[in-house]
């Protein structure tokens, strides 16, 4: 019996190489590199804001899986319909959503995404395809389900996109889930971010092989399994699964596969925390980044790579810089915002 | 009588599926069973062949994702309902409509809503035991952000059940087998606004209040006629909506009445006549209650499956009898 594994994928030392950038346009190499930078510096500001206190709730940050986000979004439209889970910052970024609404909504504030309902935890930017994240693990797995049954119903080619960790597959829903697109072909893609890590428990304490795509295998769903900080292969690999679904093939399941730099919650790095988080796993996997191997990509293809970092570094760096200072002078929610916001406005409550 | 159907409790919900199916073409129905009608008594019969099984959904027995998909594909602008043929098996999908459809509306600020409705089946007695035969509307009364509907009638049953479909906040809605049987002539369908629905008086009396719900209402019902033959005279309110409660009717008619006994078909500690009986203590003219309330429930155990127990298990129109008539003569010099 041979299992599934992710082989060398999942060791730090391996695949630094610079992004194969043949075939992948100007255009395209610009927006992957700027896509990225703003949610890096994003995320580094929510660590800086959530570390001097200004943000009261928990954040957690994506910062090193920039890449899935990114290559991923760059394969969907606003028709589509996206769920995230409880690290989706870089998820509404990756479909460019407003980084100052994204800050709003974290502060609490009503020009929030979410109208400052939310937080951090729970984001939603309709019009660009975002239907919603929770913390609440695979939670949203079956919803993006329904949604693709909804795009099929509805007689489009709108797809629905979970995405979802390693961890949430040790929720019993998930294989409901992936049992329920498959029979009923539903055209979703679940896209996991396999960072080998659910809070601060290596996937080698917590399932018995470390390739979350056998489960697609398990449900005759088409998978990939691809490198999470390479962008141009997780475009590749989004656009063949995407397709599919698109034509009415049903679901599709990609395997992504990456690390956070951060601890599973807020600013610290969590060294030591976990098993196997170590701070030279931590250094090893930093060489990884998915930024420098782009950036290596474009020099190496003669594209200036680090020209355009050195130059989008300080232009985005100083628009998430604005955007900050925009948001935490945003207004908070009126108080009736408790009580007129739980159901909906056409009913009415006492 | 032209123009009015006869129907019973099954067939009334058979006539709103048919209705909803007909004229909206964004309601499916999805849940296990739906193909094979024993399931669901005569409340669903050949709607799949009759809308197709593209719309009327049997699924692989996964309570959670189905209910989560209907979730998804009502924020997607469908209208789905989701039917659970037991309680018991639905709360598999406890996730899916506790943290996530009561809580969309709020934690998005009001800007999205799963309109979907979850018709939760009771499917009390025969022998059928603990997790078969529950009750749990109280449980999601409790959920701000839930609609909880539970009718005793025909009518209601048809028309709240496509109010409850056109609503755009997520409904259970709890039906009861042990009343498909019963029958009514019913007008045409006159589509309600399932948030402007309240508390309803099917009975006018002036010696008690006895407030009910689903099943537990035609108890109320059956013993009012009784104790009517006795020289009492009980007012009976049907609460039809759980949540949003709004206790007005109530109240008002308790402060007439001076006297408070609830029926209900769950449980006693912290049910919906606790809430009832709450209600009222906070809201009615101080001193207008004459005697202590009081309530007819289940008693605190799991569902028995020997006959014998089963026989002491469920309230009868005997027990509210008893129950009123104390409650009536209680205070009278």
């Amino acid at each position: 019996m041979t299992s599934l594994t992710l082989g060398t994928l999942t060791d730090p030392e391996r695949h630094r190489e610079p992004v194969d950038t043949t075939g992948t346009s100007d255009a395209d190499l610009e927006r992957y590199l700027s896509s990225m930078l703003l949610i890096r510096h994003a995320e580094q500001c929510l660590a800086a804001g959530r570390k001097d206190g200004l943000i009261g709730g928990p954040v957690h940050l994506g910062v090193g899986q920039e890449a899935v986000a990114v290559g991923v979004s760059a394969e969907l439209r606003s028709t589509d319909r996206v769920f995230g889970a409880h690290r989706s910052h870089s998820h509404v970024l990756g479909l460019g959503s407003d980084v100052r609404a994204l800050f709003a909504e974290i502060l609490g504030k009503e020009t929030g995404l979410s109208r400052g309902m939310g937080g951090s935890m729970h984001l939603w930017d309709g019009p660009r395809g975002f239907y919603g994240s929770v913390p609440i693990v695979a939670g949203t797995v079956p919803i993006a389900v329904g949604a693709a049954m909804a795009a099929k119903m509805q007689g489009t080619t709108d797809i629905g996109v979970a995405y979802l960790g390693d961890g949430a597959l040790e929720e019993g829903v998930v294989h409901e889930s992936l049992n329920l697109a498959r029979v009923v072909d539903a055209p979703v893609l679940f896209v996991v971010e396999n960072n080998l890590f659910a809070s601060h428990m290596h996937i080698s304490l917590r399932q018995p092989t470390d390739a979350t795509a056998r489960f697609a295998a398990a449900n005759n769903i088409p998978f990939a399994i691809v490198d999470g900080n390479d962008v141009v292969a997780v475009r590749k690999a989004t656009a063949e699964l995407v397709a599919r679904s698109r034509a009415g093939g049903g679901p599709g399941f990609l395997e992504a596969v990456t690390y956070r730099w951060y601890g599973h919650v807020d600013w610290r790095e969590d060294i030591d925390v976990g098993v196997d988080r170590s701070a030279s796993t931590l250094a090893d996997w930093r060489r990884r980044d998915p930024v420098r191997r782009l950036v290596a990509g474009m020099d190496a293809a003669g594209k200036k790579g680090s020209e355009r970092l050195a130059a989008l570094d300080k232009e985005i760096g100083e628009r998430v810089a604005n955007a900050w200072k925009q948001a935490v002078a945003d207004p908070y929610p009126e108080a009736a915002a408790l009580m007129d916001r739980v159901y909906h406005p056409s009913g009415a409550q006492r | 009588m032209s123009g009015r159907t006869k129907l019973n409790y099954g067939t009334a919900m058979l006539a709103a599926f048919e209705y909803l199916l007909e004229r909206y073409p964004e309601v499916f129905v999805i849940g296990q069973g739906l193909w094979s009608p024993w399931y669901v008594g005569n409340s669903m019969t050949d709607l799949d062949k009759k809308f197709g099984k593209a719309r009327v959904i049997d699924t692989p027995v996964a309570e959670s994702a189905c209910t989560g998909a209907a979730v998804g594909a009502a924020l997607a602008g469908m209208r789905p309902i989701v039917v659970h043929p037991r309680i018991d098996f639905m709360l598999y999908a406890m996730d899916a409509v506790v943290n996530q459809a009561a809580k969309w509306s709020h934690m998005t600020g009001g800007q999205a809503h799963p309109g979907l409705t979850i018709r939760a089946i009771i499917n009390r007695g025969g022998e059928q035991g603990a997790q078969h035969s529950q009750a749990l509307h109280a449980w999601f009364a409790h959920v701000p952000g839930l609609r909880v509907v539970m009718p005793s009638t025909v009518a209601d049953a048809r028309d709240l059940l496509i109010a409850a479909t056109l609503s755009p906040d997520p409904v259970l809605f709890f039906d009861d087998r042990w009343l498909y049987d019963l029958e009514d002539e019913l007008p045409p369908v006159v589509e309600l606004d399932l948030a402007a629905q309240r508390p309803k008086v099917l009975r006018e009396g002036k010696d008690l209040t006895i407030v009910a719900s689903g099943w537990a209402t035609r108890l109320a019902l059956s013993a009012a006629d009784e104790l009517a033959t006795r020289g009492t005279s009980a007012e009976v309110i049907d609460l039809r909506v759980l949540n949003p409660f709004y206790p007005e009717a109530v109240v008002k008619s308790v402060e007439r009445t001076g006297k408070l006994l609830v029926v209900d078909g769950g449980w006693s500690s912290c049910g919906m006549a606790a809430e009832v009986i709450a209600s009222v203590a906070e809201h009615a003219r101080v001193g207008a209650l004459k005697a202590a309330p009081a309530r007819v429930t289940l008693p605190d155990a799991p569902a028995p499956t020997s006959r014998v127990l089963e026989k002491i298990y469920y309230p009868t129109v005997a027990m509210v009898v008893e129950r009123a008539a104390a409650l009536a003569a209680a205070g009278r010099a």
